[in-house]
Formats: C-alpha cells, sequence, structure tokens
C-alpha cells in the first residue's frame, strides 16, 4: 500500500495545474495580453495570499490570534533591501534570509509571551507593530525614516520593472508555501499544532508540547510573513515604515475570516478574490470601503465560519469527480 | 504478595486563595491495580487527579513515580506532556477531544511520540515520512479496530454520540501505551446500560493493556462492582480506605454521603 517513489501519479495533476497557473499568465503579462495594470493586482494580490497564509497559520491553525502579522513583513521587507543593497547578498538569497530573520524575531516574541494561555499574544503583537513602526520611522540611516526606502539594487529593478518576473517569482513562492505547509499540516506534526488548537490541556496530557508547538506556529507563520515582506518590497519598489501597522495586519486577519479560519484555500481565494475587488470597485471611489464591511457582514451572518470553513480543495477529490463525470457524459452518448 | 509500587504521594495539599481544596492527601499505587476514588461533589477528587497527572503542581507534598524501567520522577516537577511519554495518561470529567479532528487523528495524535521522521523529512515527504505515517495509521486502525469505533474513523469526534466520545476519549489515552491510566468519572452521564458497558470495557481494557487503573466516579454500583481498593475523600481530606465491602460500612463515609440522621438511622438497625 505504501508508496515508495518520490514522485506518484497522485501528484502529476497537482503539478500540471500549479504550472499552467505559473506559467500560462506569465506569458500573457510578456507579451501584454494582460497589461501591466492587472498584472500589478493579481501580483499583489499573490502577495495578499502569503500574507493571509501567514496569518491563518498561527489564527487559524495554531489558534493563536496575531495582531501583528504586518510588522512581520515589514521586518521581511526592510531586511531584504539591507541584506542586498548594504551585505551585497544576491537578491533570491536575501529573500530567503529576510524570511529567517522574521521567524528569528518571532522566536524572541513568542517565547515569553506563549508560554502563557490566552490571548496575550494579541496584546504582544499589536503593541510590537507599533513598537517597528517607531524604530523604522527613527533608525533613518538604515531604513531612511518616515520618507521610506528605495530599492535600487540592479535585480530588484528589473524585477520591479518586468511584471513578468515579478508576477512568475512571487507566484512561485506562493505555490511553495503552499505545497511545503500542506506537507507539514498533513504530519504528525502539524495534527499536533491543531491538537493545540483544539484544546490545550488534553493536548498537553496526551503528549503534546504545548508550549514548544505554539512556538513552531508562530514561528513558521513569521517567516512566511518575512517572505511577503521580502517580495513585496522588489514587487513595489519603495516601502514605508507604515507597512507594519495595525491596519495592514486587520486587513490580512480579515482576508483569514473571509476565507475561514484553517483552510489554506480559503486564504488564497479570499486574498486574490477581495484584491481584485479593491480596485474593480474603483469607480465609486471613496463608497467602495463601504463594500468591504458589508461583504463581511454579510459572510459572518451566513457563513460565520468563512467562506470554505475548514474544508481544502482536494486534487485528488476533484480528479475523481471529474472522472466520474466524464463516465457519465460517455455513458449517455452511448445510449 | 504485593507487586511493585509506581505511584506514591506523601502529604499532598494544594491551596487556591484561602482554600485548601486537597489537604494531606497521601496514598501508593502498585501495579495492576484497579482503585477507586470516591466522595461527594467538590471533595476534591478531580484536584487530586490533577496533581497525580502533573496539571497543577502541590503547595506542599511530593508524588514520586516509578515508571516501566524503574526509573523515579518527581510528578509534581514535570508537564503532563513529558508524564504523557513516561506512562501516565488520562480522561477529563468533562470530555475533552479534540472536536474538529476526525476520530483517527484523535487517536494519531497521541501517537505523535512514536514518530521518528523530522520536520525535513515532513516538508519533503522522504521515506522515512512516509513509513512514520503508515505506522501511526495502522496503530490507531487496530486501536480503533479494537475498540469497534473503526467505522466512524473519518467523522468528526464532535459528531460522535455521548457514549462513543467517552470510548474514544479512553482510546486516545490508551494510544500512548501508558502504565497507568487515570479515569475521571467515566461513567458521567451514562445510562445504567451504558454504565454496564462501560464496566466491561474496564475490565476489558485491563486485561489487554496490562494497566494499572485509578478512577473517579460517583456511580457507586460501578464502584463497587470493580474496584479492588478504595479511597473516600471530603473535604480535601481522606476519610477512610479499604476494600469496597468495608467502606460500604464505615459510619464516617454513610455519614458524608447521606448525613448525620442517615447515621443514626443504620445505627438504630
Amino acid at each position: 500500500m505504501q508508496n515508495t517513489k518520490m514522485f506518484n501519479k497522485k501528484m502529476i495533476f497537482p503539478l500540471l495545474v500549479s504550472l499552467f497557473l505559473l506559467i500560462i499568465p506569465t506569458i500573457l503579462i510578456k507579451f501584454t495580453i494582460i497589461d501591466a495594470y492587472f498584472a500589478q493586482i493579481i501580483t499583489l494580490a499573490a502577495i495578499n495570499a502569503i500574507m493571509a497564509i501567514s496569518v491563518n497559520i498561527i489564527c487559524g491553525f495554531t489558534g493563536q490570534l496575531s495582531l501583528g502579522q504586518a510588522s512581520f513583513m515589514a521586518i521581511g521587507a526592510y531586511m531584504s533591501i539591507f541584506l542586498t543593497e548594504n551585505l551585497g547578498l544576491p537578491m533570491g538569497l536575501s529573500i530567503i534570509f529576510a524570511g529567517f530573520c522574521a521567524a528569528l524575531v518571532g522566536f524572541l516574541i513568542g517565547f515569553p509571551t506563549l508560554k502563557l494561555r490566552g490571548d496575550y499574544l494579541a496584546i504582544v503583537t499589536l503593541g510590537f507593530g507599533e513598537i517597528i513602526k517607531v524604530i523604522l520611522m527613527n533608525f533613518k540611516s538604515i531604513t531612511g525614516g518616515a520618507n521610506g526606502k528605495r530599492f535600487v539594487d540592479p535585480a530588484a529593478i528589473r524585477f520591479t520593472l518586468n511584471p513578468e518576473v515579478s508576477f512568475f517569482v512571487i507566484v512561485f513562492f506562493l505555490i511553495v508555501i503552499v505545497v511545503l505547509f500542506q506537507n507539514f499540516i498533513r504530519s504528525s506534526f502539524g495534527r499536533a499544532i491543531l491538537a493545540v488548537r483544539e484544546d490545550e490541556i488534553a493536548a498537553n496530557s496526551n503528549g503534546i508540547g504545548v508550549f514548544k508547538y505554539k512556538m513552531t506556529g508562530f514561528i513558521i507563520a513569521s517567516f512566511v510573513a518575512g517572505i511577503g515582506g521580502a517580495l513585496y518590497a522588489p514587487f513595489i519598489g519603495f516601502i514605508k515604515p507604515e507597512m507594519a501597522s495595525f491596519n495592514r495586519s486587520i486587513e490580512y486577519l480579515i482576508f483569514v475570516v473571509l476565507g475561514g479560519m484553517g483552510s489554506i484555500t480559503g486564504s488564497v481565494v479570499a486574498a486574490f478574490t477581495l484584491t481584485s475587488l479593491q480596485e474593480f470597485l474603483r469607480f465609486l471611489q471613496d463608497y467602495r470601503l463601504l463594500v468591504y464591511p458589508l461583504i463581511l457582514i454579510f459572510v459572518m451572518l451566513y457563513k460565520p465560519d468563512g467562506l470554505l470553513g475548514t474544508r481544502e480543495f482536494s486534487f485528488i477529490k476533484t480528479e475523481k469527480r471529474l472522472f466520474a463525470f466524464f463516465k457519465k457524459v460517455r455513458v449517455k452518448n452511448e445510449k | 504478595m504485593k507487586n511493585k509500587m509506581i505511584m506514591q504521594a506523601t502529604d499532598l495539599s494544594i491551596v487556591f486563595g484561602g482554600l485548601r481544596a486537597v489537604d494531606k492527601f497521601s496514598f501508593e499505587l502498585y501495579q495492576n491495580e484497579l482503585v477507586g476514588l470516591i466522595g461527594p461533589n467538590g471533595a476534591g477528587k478531580t484536584t487530586v487527579f490533577n496533581m497525580l497527572t502533573g496539571i497543577y503542581t502541590p503547595t506542599e507534598g511530593e508524588i514520586s513515580y516509578w515508571d516501566e524501567r524503574s526509573r523515579i520522577h518527581s510528578v509534581g516537577k514535570k508537564q503532563p506532556a513529558v508524564l504523557n511519554k513516561v506512562g501516565i495518561a488520562r480522561t477529563f470529567q468533562n470530555i475533552r477531544l479534540f472536536n474538529s479532528l476526525s476520530v483517527i487523528d484523535n487517536v494519531k495524535v497521541a501517537l505523535h511520540a512514536h514518530r521518528k521522521a523530522n520536520i525535513f523529512d515532513v516538508l519533503l515527504r522522504t521515506k522515512k515520512f512516509r513509513s512514520d505515517e503508515g505506522m501511526i495509521e495502522e496503530k490507531a486502525m487496530q486501536l480503533l479496530s479494537l475498540f469497534k469505533i473503526a467505522d466512524k474513523k473519518n467523522e468528526l469526534a464532535k459528531n460522535l454520540p455521548y457514549g462513543e466520545q467517552r470510548k474514544l476519549e479512553i482510546v486516545r489515552a490508551l494510544a500512548a501505551r501508558p502504565q497507568v491510566l487515570f479515569l475521571d468519572e467515566p461513567a458521567a452521564g451514562m445510562n445504567p446500560q451504558e454504565t454496564e458497558e462501560l464496566m466491561e470495557l474496564i475490565a476489558f481494557i485491563r486485561k489487554e493493556f496490562d494497566l494499572t487503573i485509578l478512577l473517579i466516579e460517583h456511580d457507586m454500583k460501578l464502584v463497587m462492582g470493580i474496584c479492588e481498593r478504595l479511597i473516600v475523600l471530603d473535604y480535601g481530606k481522606i476519610i477512610a480506605r479499604g476494600l469496597p465491602e468495608e467502606i460500604k460500612k464505615d459510619p464516617q463515609v454513610i455519614k458524608a454521603y447521606l448525613g448525620e440522621e442517615a447515621l443514626e438511622h443504620v445505627e438504630s438497625e
């Protein structure tokens, strides 16, 4: 029953779909069939999806409320510029290292906080976001202060100016993050984290070190947020301390609540839908800000668990359903 | 001749604010015993359980525990998760399942300590990871089949009927292959027939898993039926201990359960 090969049949279909989602839009953007404006929206949506996944990992899967994921994003963004421009690392490497920096900060914040039971993490991350903002504003020599900082490394400029490059790289990172996290959550470690979310006392009495797994969840979430920020910096080309603001953190939390706490599919779908919605509703001018809360209220009234609850899109189930459907059609035609 | 001692508590006391919830509780637990801890509501039974399983740290007193390899552990200084790994498992008075996880995942969580794969094996789905998952799946299925709930393995724990939730909690506790099992009011909320089945289940578990069991119970029929030794607690103090037959006639116990008048009534008979 065990599959001993690294790549088995089950993986072909998902692999093809991800390659398709990655390569086709890239080509379309390259030949300006998708224009630069639209490309910018979907790429931004992909970054928002990465951020929503980060919030979901800590809030939806680990069950700890964090109100400061945007500050980890800001750390990632500033670190990627710092590592590339001041330390001369290649940009790809500095994106990864920026993720690790955010993870390290996550460790330092989580260590004293997550030992407590309850919503202390929410308060601490809330304060932490403000601290990061103030630090970024005042550390002028490195961060450029309140005026923000430009990413002027040649690689970054290529990234900023070529929408197909930024789309390809960012969606590639999104896919890798989704795949790796799915592997993680469907393992023994993943179940341990879910058990902590469900009932800390019961998890503890069943051999799950509660603190250890809360930390694991928080560090992974910080890492993902750091990567999100590190990709955002070269994509926009210019970052400001406001990145770390409370509002941004809440925006990502809204994606997660709408998509469903504990559903990666939900986070990705919500991030893409809401990001595009914000753009398409521009003709409403300031009134578009009303649409957003209205959607939120309606979803909470009629689908309190979010659009997908904790359900995930499954390739295997979809494949089975598709086969069943084609079979039915063929039988009908033969008749 | 008595078996090997596996747990010894001496003069345990715990104070919450100004309340001395448990006062100088001492007891020994020997291998393969089935001991009952009884007492009226609020007597401190669950508090004793919480101390013995590491959830509360006693204000005074010592708890020693000897694991299967006869290493000694000081219970008060260790986290429940650590104690679980050396053989102490428990259930809860108001069932604490992982509600939105499936039945089989509830059991698999308790098998977490059996893994060999590390986090990189998991992320890259190496061979080690897959054999690990296969092993965990197999062990969980064995347990579920043994307790005849294998057909419900994919249901969410919260959707199980009450009796099966209790059963699942016991199965989950057994997954860690404990040396000693603490059952906190396993018959709470059950009807007489379900209680009967539970008695059989406990007897079955003891035989099958070669366990030591300490249980808290209100249902006298269950307690008298299966326990070999009883400890009676009232207002945080032990008021009696001994064989079920002796306990039944103990004037202090009758007084605690039924009041002063009942005692006079019994004596006059």
